[in-house]
């Protein structure tokens, strides 16, 4: 697939410098599957996100180029509850809802990110956990936001829902680059966006989200998910028949012994 | 070797599952309970969601307690009238038990409750337990009987209007004792995932006072029951019942409860209650602390 990709690359190349009015570079992202699917098997997945950086005229200008990529689950509304003690015991005391929430985040770069881009640039594309727009609802401090979106991070970032990987992403002769993004078996299905950023003199001058990843439960575990979801009656039904099963198929069994 | 959950949707050992359902269902084989108290914490401390731990561990405990009932059936242990009035409590508890859980929820408090109820629960019931027990291994060591109790049934049970007649209870008082009783263990059903028998053997025994050759052959029925419907009521409302998980889990404990019933025929009854009520203690204790320590998560996350 990749050696196709880059015949392409190369019918595509001179059109593309040619169609090109401005002097800057283009991205050509691509990511190692477009589709993963969950199966009883599955225990996680890594994701190789990859591209070529193409120059007007094929010269790659003087200066460091840098990449960062971020890859983005879909986002929902969530609620995210603080425990305080209360009277000696912990419980739920305070909370606040956040209207998208991304389910999945993961950002590589090929250096840190505050060293490659100002504060306003890196807060405009939401570069690194720091920065993520959650949408709290309601009239909330900054700082309450600032302490619930750390703790969302905090829990995540152990789930290894949120990553952050600064120094991950490889470049090679300035052109090619490379990044290796994990996602653990809990990672809910959604369309996944991919969005690649080309950096230079802390300016982004190339941005493309073009590149999807679709994760969706296969087979048997979607064939679960649907009767839980849609015929309840039926699954408990079912769940019920074989918990019964088992339980008297045992005594059948160990009676004989 | 991992499996993936569909409806928990993250993977997990299977070794891990079937050792933990193994164990469970030792106890259960061994106590006549249903293993539902110690299923759930277990599961949640491994990383199911609770609801899905809770869920599941009911359609676990349904296994369990099918061959204790055929068992107890056969020789004449189940008082199925009695039985019936407490199915018909537990699956009243269960509906209600539906209702509170999703107010719970909305209020954000669930877990804590749950918590709380588990620790009460298991503390007041641990602690009778072993003191009973102690009393009687004591009794036993010195020689000295243990002096019957006079008493039948709670007074209060007594004042209850109508009476009906149990006879494999040996039990003339009003239906509307074990109706609620059976109505409060279905509510515990639905919110801990628990088949409630480590409350109702004692209940049966301390608060109605039926004869104790047919208690925990009932407790079991009243469990089947009330389990099978509160995985179809979480089936129905929750979606949070995990049919590979609670396969896996059942693979365990249906062994383990064949293995728990053999290993219980060559115990003394006393040092098995004993040993019964450490384990209950045990379990208590370590909720009780999970509320006064910090918790490893201060922030939790609810889907909308």
């Amino acid at each position: 697939m990749i050696a196709r990709l880059l015949l392409i690359l190369a019918l595509l190349l001179p059109l593309s410098a040619m169609a090109q009015s401005a002097s800057e570079p283009k991205l050509v992202p691509d990511v190692s599957q477009r589709n993963i699917n969950i199966q009883s098997r599955f225990t996680g997945a890594e994701l190789l996100l990859f591209g070529a950086i193409i120059y007007p005229r094929g010269v790659a200008p003087s200066g460091q180029i840098d990449v960062a990529v971020v890859l983005r689950g879909p986002t929902r509304p969530i609620i995210v509850r603080e425990k305080q003690k209360v009277a000696g015991i912990w419980v739920n005391a305070d909370s606040i809802d956040f209207r998208s929430a991304p389910a999945y985040y993961a950002i590589a770069s090929s250096r840190p990110i505050e060293k490659i881009v100002d504060a306003r640039t890196a807060a405009i594309y939401e570069l690194g956990l720091k920065r993520l727009q959650l949408s709290p609802t309601g009239e909330i401090e900054t700082r309450e936001v600032r302490r619930f979106t750390n703790g969302l991070v905090d829990l995540n970032q152990r789930d290894g829902l949120f990553a952050e990987a600064p120094g991950e992403v490889d470049i090679t002769d300035q052109v090619l680059y490379r990044a290796r993004l994990t996602l653990p078996s809990s990672v809910p299905e959604g369309k996944y966006i991919a969005e690649t950023l080309l950096i230079r003199d802390g300016r982004v001058i190339m941005a493309d989200d073009s590149v999807v990843v679709e994760i969706s439960k296969t087979g048997f575990e979607r064939f679960v998910t649907i009767m839980a979801q849609d015929y309840g009656l039926l699954y408990g039904a079912f769940a019920v028949l074989i918990s019964l099963f088992l339980g008297w198929f045992a005594g059948y069994v160990f009676n004989r012994l | 070797m991992d499996i993936y959950l569909p409806i928990a949707g993250l993977s997990v050992n299977i070794v891990v599952i079937i050792l933990l359902g193994g164990a469970v269902g030792m106890l259960s084989g061994m106590f006549g309970v249903g293993g539902g108290f110690l299923t759930t914490p277990l599961l949640i401390f491994y990383g199911i969601p609770p609801t899905v731990a809770a869920a599941s561990a009911s359609t676990q405990v349904t296994g369990a307690s099918v061959s204790g009932v055929f068992a107890h059936m056969r020789r004449g242990g189940v008082d199925f009238h009695m039985g019936a009035v407490l199915v018909v409590g537990g699956l009243l508890g269960t509906l209600f038990g539906a209702v509170l859980f999703e107010l719970l929820e909305t209020w954000g408090q669930a877990d804590t409750v749950i918590n709380i109820l588990y620790t009460l629960l298991l503390g007041g019931i641990g602690g009778l337990m072993a003191k009973d027990a102690w009393q009687s291994v004591s009794a036993k060591r010195s020689g000295k009987p243990v002096a019957a109790s006079k008493r039948r049934h709670h007074p209060l049970v007594a004042s209850l209007p109508g009476r009906w007649r149990f006879y494999r209870s040996g039990l003339y008082i009003s239906p509307l004792a074990p109706l609620i009783l059976g109505f409060l263990t279905g509510i515990l059903t639905m919110l801990l995932g628990v088949g409630g028998g480590f409350i109702m053997v004692p209940a049966m025994l301390y608060i109605l006072g039926m004869s104790a050759n047919v208690v925990v052959g009932t407790s079991l029925f009243q469990i089947l029951f009330v389990t099978m419907s509160s995985t179809m009521v979480h089936s129905l409302t929750t979606r949070a019942v995990d049919i590979v998980l609670a396969i896996f889990l059942l693979i365990g404990s249906v062994t383990g409860a064949q293995i728990g019933a053999r290993l219980a025929q060559r115990m003394r009854p006393d040092y098995l209650r004993l040993l019964l009520a450490a384990i209950v203690l045990i379990v208590a204790l370590r909720m009780a602390l999970g509320l006064g320590w910090q918790p490893d998560e201060i922030y939790t996350v609810q889907f909308l």
